[in-house]
């Protein structure tokens, strides 16, 4: 008799992978845990007081007074979750306050809350698109791109990062009469780098496709009003979806979309990852409306946290780091290592230095790299920033790597 | 079927500048298994062949595509 296949042999690469790695003593890169939080910036990690450099927390609204109290108020009153979708039992007050406060914030007619930011793409690309339609996208978009798109069963076509030219050839090919969605996104979270929405945007225009563009990354810093790099680049007017996510500058989880289509409203009932899931809990999207009222008007945190993504960027370059991007052009700052070996073993230099960034390996990193992904926050104090200058220089030593 | 015998010369032509491995090409030559190409050349490979002959190969259809016999004969469908 034949032997029974085991569905999980497919992995053995990977856990070969890992085994080879982990024998040689260095830690579990995807295994740390956070014991205790004391700030948006600082945990205990290993018993260790620990900076935090890898949370997208950018805005530092997890530790907001006036946020945390939100959250504590819609718990005593609405309890600890909805049980139920949106569709059902699960939109409370608080689920509209916080739709409400999106609407504001963007300044457009609609806003659809999600459980996650992942499910928001999921749900807005896979209802968007079928399968005779084409969906026109960077081959550098994220995971929750992509599986939305297969979700949909749409026609993918993959356009090189950030070019223009390939984006517009690829347009000018597809048939006229075609259902046409663009996705892009406003910063790509792996390299902290920015789109050239402005060209792209007016090209989609051009050729008739509607456009979603990803802002999850520069919600609430980039931008005059923190509505992303649409505003930065002034076509968040030619948009026609933005998709968003609380779990960054919002300081919370939770997914949106927002959009002045008139019939927006039908994606509720059309969206499969809307409906089929409980909603967030009441005290999260208390924390989300307070938080997103409070970044309407954080001009001087914005600021400053420009001036710690600029400081770390040129500190790390005059250290000798090879950086993703030539200028600081978000809070990320990418930085880009030989190897899963050599970034495993900076990373663990760091963190026994006290400072935690992100190990991010392909397949979500792009053309195989490997990369320590750094993200900054509003609340990193500028000797913190040198702190973590001088930790890097030590780190970067020891391995290597500089 | 192996598609007619002009595009089988085009794309046999473009596939040489990635063919770092020097591989004798034939219709049953498989770009992972054989070419060793990795992603990221695939992409660049694919716009390249898109750009040649202006056309559009999408990822669905990139998917069922394995050896260069049944590329070619993807573009001699997407060409006609």
């Amino acid at each position: 008799m034949a032997e029974h296949k085991d569905l999980l042999s497919k992995f053995d690469p990977l856990i070969k992978e890992r085994e080879t790695l982990l024998s040689t003593g260095v830690m579990d890169p995807y295994a740390i845990v956070m014991d205790e939080v004391k700030s948006p910036t600082e945990a205990i990690c290993n018993g260790k007081e620990t900076i935090l450099l890898g949370t997208y927390n950018y805005m530092g609204m997890t530790f907001d007074g006036d946020v945390l109290q939100a959250g504590k108020e819609a718990l005593d009153n609405f309890g600890a979750g909805t049980t139920g979708s949106r569709v059902l039992n699960g939109t409370y007050q608080g689920h509209k306050e916080c739709e409400d406060a999106l609407r504001e914030f963007y300044a457009m007619d609609h806003a659809m809350v999600f459980s996650t930011g992942y499910l928001a793409n999921l749900g807005i690309i896979s209802a968007l698109a079928g399968k005779d339609d084409y969906i026109i996208l960077d081959i550098d978009s994220h995971a929750s791109i992509y599986d939305g798109c297969a979700m949909g069963n749409a026609q993918i076509v993959a356009f090189k990062h950030n070019d223009v030219e390939a984006l517009e050839k690829r347009l000018r090919r597809l048939p006229e009469e075609a259902g046409k969605l663009v996705i892009l996104e406003g910063v790509y979270s792996m390299m902290g780098d920015i789109a050239p929405l402005r060209e792209m945007v007016a090209i989609c225009k051009k050729y008739g496709a509607m456009t979603l563009v990803d802002e999850a990354h520069s919600m609430g810093f980039i931008g005059e009003n923190g509505r992303g790099v649409c505003e930065e680049a002034g076509v968040i007017d030619d948009v026609d979806f933005i998709i968003g996510t609380f779990s960054k500058s919002v300081g919370t989880v939770g997914g949106f979309c927002v959009s002045n289509h008139p019939k927006f409203e039908i994606m509720r009932l059309v969206s499969r990852p809307y409906i089929f899931t409980a909603s967030l809990p009441p005290s999260v999207v208390a924390t989300a409306a307070t938080s997103i009222r409070k970044l309407m008007h954080s001009g001087n945190k914005r600021a400053h946290l420009w001036e710690n993504s600029k400081t770390l960027h040129k500190g790390l370059r005059d250290l000798g780091f090879n950086l993703g991007t030539p200028e600081a052009q978000s809070g990320i700052i990418a930085v880009i290592v030989e190897d899963m070996m050599q970034g495993a073993m900076l990373w663990q230099a760091l963190l026994k230095n006290g400072l935690y960034v992100n190990l991010a390996r392909p397949p979500a990193t792009p053309q195989g790299m490997t990369l320590l992904r750094c993200s900054l926050c509003a609340e990193h104090t500028a000797e913190q920033v040198q702190k973590i200058l001088g930790m890097f220089e030590a780190a970067g030593t020891e391995v290597g790597v500089i | 079927m192996s598609g007619n015998e002009a595009t089988a010369d085009k794309v046999k032509a473009l596939i040489e500048p990635f063919n770092k491995k020097g591989i004798t090409l034939s219709h049953d030559t498989r770009f992972a298994d054989d070419l060793e190409w990795d992603s990221l050349t695939v992409m660049d490979f694919v716009a390249e062949v898109e750009d040649d002959f202006d056309i559009i190969i999408t990822m669905n259809m990139q998917a069922e595509i394995e050896n260069i016999g049944q590329l070619i004969e993807a573009v001699d469908s997407l060409n006609g």
